[in-house]
């Protein structure tokens, strides 16, 4: 009987975070994108500072009418949302947020493989969803998530890997026991290259080609209205979340810090996840967006050759240090 | 291993067993619904399901590394790959009456010989081999890493060897056809598009999207100072923004 409710105590927290931190993210969007601009953002919904936007946005699009186009493939246009946000529930699970067994969802052994993995399912939601639309702009939308995953799914593995024999675990809890603070340094090239490819897997501008909303109209999603556009929204800004946690608990030390690890421990983690998030916003308002050859070209000349430098790097001090 | 044996019976499968079994049926089911039916792409996203329904029962079988690894390469990337194919050459909503092969039958012959040999070499091998799920993790990646490195490198290098060699064919080929389409000034798609993607999707996707619509740019330049300008969200929310 512990044990249930042990479990379920986890997943509800898990769930819990799922479902705020996403907006949290997102209205820190609205926010800071206003202020870079010289804008106030939304000021009025909920009275202080607007910070009831994005639940009245919630509310809105629960009301509008959820329309599938006459020639659409009627099942798998309603599947695809799922299919894009409930992997980033599953990735969720696996971050630990702390020292210890107790700070992290599930315990997963070959965790660094899981969460690569099922984030790369994710994009299946935004092909099906382009091809079932029936549309041009959705289809070219769908073939440009799949050309871009399949371009910078490998210098992301390559990072992680890099990671991974740095630690002599692919557990998450176990490359962070493992961490020093010495390693920032000498995983920076593979932390900037995770990082960098990761935007590009979530599609977040500067690597936004995808949904290029002035020449595709929004890509896959041109034909999504209503809850469904939503979850699909959902799904971007619960990518921002797993993606800043992965980079902090694999290469900025998680819930390692100058002092207080061993009770405040989360504490580092929800910062050093916040900071990048603030990058991810910071990056979306600063750069113009990539051209599709101009993205490919960054993914197989720069991109991949780092990371197996990087590679070739962290085998070399392995060797040296041991 | 007598013992072994004797200890366990088919008559009264645990429960992992029974579970083991019923996804291992809804595993067949969806590999007969993928080159059964007749929509093309509902036939690769059958195969997801099949695939997935792999990696479940590896997970069953403790081998939760390959498990993994079995959702990363195949569905991560060998699907979305065929879907890229798909989508790219063609890929109708409903379905193809010209997507059944008339050599269906020797398929059919070809696929129950197969299946009938390895389902009896397997169960014939490993009849009288149990997993212990109490004991330690017998498919950790630790377990598996040490037995593919100390017992296995042979086959693992040789294996090496084959991609390698399947890359380079790849690229032969690519070079051959475009080569071929240079000298007869034909500037359809060379045949080896499928195994070479990224490059040649780059630049047949971007050809649409070069005619650009007039791009208003509206939504990127927001009003600024003004609290109800469209676009907290930028260009992204201009559908909230339109409100």
């Amino acid at each position: 009987m512990n044990d249930v409710a042990d479990v379920a105590l986890r997943l509800l927290i898990v769930f819990v975070v799922f479902l705020t931190f996403p907006l949290i993210v997102g209205q820190t969007e609205h926010k800071v994108m206003a202020h870079m601009q010289g804008r106030l953002g939304p000021m009025y919904a909920g009275g202080f500072h607007g910070w009831a936007q994005l639940v009245a946005d919630g509310v809105k699009f629960a009301q509008k009418e959820d329309v599938v186009p006459a020639g659409a493939d009627r099942r798998v246009f309603q599947l695809a949302p799922a299919v894009a946000l409930l992997p980033y529930l599953l990735v969720l699970l696996a971050i630990p947020i702390g020292p210890g067994e107790g700070a992290v969802g599930q315990v997963i052994d070959a965790g660094v493989f899981f969460v690569l993995a099922v984030m790369g399912v994710g994009v299946l939601g935004a092909l099906m969803a382009g091809w079932a639309s029936a549309n041009k702009f959705s289809l070219l939308g769908g073939l440009r998530t799949a050309a871009q995953l399949l371009a910078y799914e490998l210098p992301m593995l390559l990072a992680a890997a890099s990671v991974a024999m740095a630690a002599g675990t692919v557990s998450l809890p176990g490359i962070l026991d493992a961490f020093h603070w010495w390693w920032l340094p000498w995983q920076i090239v593979g932390a900037v290259v995770f990082f960098v490819a990761g935007l590009a897997e979530l599609q977040r501008p500067p690597f936004d080609m995808p949904v290029a909303d002035s020449e595709i109209i929004f890509g896959a999603y041109t034909e999504y209205t209503g809850l469904r556009f939503a979850l699909f929204l959902l799904a971007e800004y619960a990518g921002i979340v797993v993606l800043c946690g992965l980079t902090t608990v694999l290469f900025l030390g998680g819930w390692h810090g100058p002092w207080g690890a061993d009770g405040l421990g989360w504490v580092w983690t929800l910062l050093k996840t916040a900071v990048l998030a603030f990058v991810v916003i910071w990056l979306r308002v600063t750069y113009p967006r990539l051209r599709e050859d101009q993205l490919q070209k960054l993914s197989w000349t720069l991109l991949v050759p780092l990371a197996l430098a990087q590679i070739a790097l962290t085998g070399v001090v392995k060797v040296v240090i041991r | 291993m007598n013992l072994a044996a004797q200890t366990h019976g088919f008559l009264s499968p645990t429960g992992v067993e029974i579970a083991f079994l019923l996804v291992g049926l809804a595993t067949f089911g969806a590999a007969l619904v993928t080159v059964t039916t007749k929509q093309l792409v509902h036939a690769a996203l059958w195969l997801v399901v099949t695939l997935g329904g792999l990696a479940v029962e590896y997970l069953l079988l403790t081998a939760e590394f390959i498990a993994w690894v079995q959702v990363l390469i195949y569905v991560g990337s060998v699907v979305v790959l065929l879907l890229f194919g798909l989508m790219l050459t063609k890929a109708p909503i409903g379905r193809s009456p010209d997507a059944d092969s008339p050599n269906r039958w020797a398929a059919l012959a070809v696929a129950v010989a197969a299946a009938a040999a390895l389902v009896w070499v397997v169960a014939d091998a490993f009849r009288t081999t149990w997993i212990d799920l109490d004991g330690a993790a017998a498919g950790t990646t630790r377990v598996t890493g040490e037995s593919l490195f100390q017992n296995w490198v042979l086959p693992f290098e040789a294996l090496s060897v084959l991609l390698l060699a399947a890359l380079v064919g790849a690229i032969v080929l690519s070079r051959k056809a475009k080569a071929d389409a240079d000298a007869t000034t034909d500037t359809a798609t060379p045949p080896a598009a499928a195994t070479r993607p990224p490059a040649p999707g780059a630049t047949r996707t971007q050809a649409p999207g070069t005619t650009r619509p007039p791009a208003p740019g509206g939504a990127q330049t927001p009003a600024p100072g003004s609290p109800q300008a469209p676009a907290p969200g930028g260009d992204r929310s201009a559908e909230e923004g339109a409100r």
